[in-house]
């Protein structure tokens, strides 16, 4: 369809869970707004090949995924930039218990093969249904299914076994231990 | 402290746990809502424009912080 200023509206609402999508499966704010950028120059490019009805956020996802995946096999040889640099995309630094917790969480989630932490993502964070993330990532229901359960029990491992130490209790438990030696 | 171990299934609580760290995470960014860059960009694009700067540079407009 054209580009009516309604869908022009739409386009910008999803720019946010655009950029959340691609910040967790980059890990690198700076790259990550690089390919939003180029997920809305291909849109608006391909706007006419947008069915009216259709799950817009869908695909405008399947745009980022693919393009991701692709930048991806390019750069997979390159060094990350693995300090941090997701926290600099944050308005408010968060308060340093938190940011600690928040980077071994970050990069317990980038330790996971790609197909499962964007699995992960689409269903647990951007709130996809299993089916819309089948068809962003073109495979089958049962497939997204088994990645996230895989995933989520990567993390769990990584994060409260493997690393239980590290990462400790939450905020609340820690609130309660920290306060209770006063 | 191996008896926390999940064998088959999850803990039910360390699932919720990774569950809200995971939107937590993705909510931070979807709060800072729609940076000038991209609203800016979209408000000058048609799908001609954009056309255009995908065949033309599309690294290079970066003007806005």
């Amino acid at each position: 369809m054209p580009l009516t200023d309604s869908l022009r509206d739409d386009i910008l609402a999803s720019v946010p869970s655009l950029r959340a999508f691609a910040i967790s499966l980059s890990g690198n704010g700076d790259r990550a707004d690089d390919l939003v950028q180029e997920t809305l120059l291909r849109a608006l490019a391909n706007i006419d090949s947008f069915q009216v009805g259709s799950n817009l956020p869908a695909w405008l996802f399947t745009i980022l995924r693919n393009l991701f995946r692709s930048d991806y096999r390019k750069r997979r040889r390159e060094v990350e930039d693995a300090d941090g640099s997701y926290a600099k995309t944050l308005k408010t630094q968060p308060a340093q218990n938190a940011h600690l917790e928040f980077e071994e969480f970050r990069a317990a989630l980038e330790k996971l093969p790609q197909d499962q932490r964007e699995a992960l993502i689409l269903v647990g964070a951007s709130g996809f249904s299993y089916e819309d993330a089948a068809t962003i990532c073109g495979c089958a229901v049962g497939t997204i299914k088994s990645r996230v359960n895989r995933a989520r029990s990567k993390l769990s491992a990584l994060l409260y076994v493997d690393g239980a130490e590290d990462f400790g209790p939450d905020d609340t438990v820690r609130a309660v231990i920290g306060g209770s030696g006063g | 402290m191996k008896d926390v171990k999940p064998k088959g299934g999850l803990n039910a609580e360390i699932q919720s746990r990774i569950g809200h760290q995971l939107r937590a995470m993705y909510d931070d960014v979807v709060r800072q809502g729609v940076p000038d860059r991209f609203a800016e960009l979209i408000r000058k694009l048609d799908g001609a424009e954009a056309q255009a700067q995908i065949a033309g540079d599309p690294g290079k407009n970066e003007g806005g912080e």
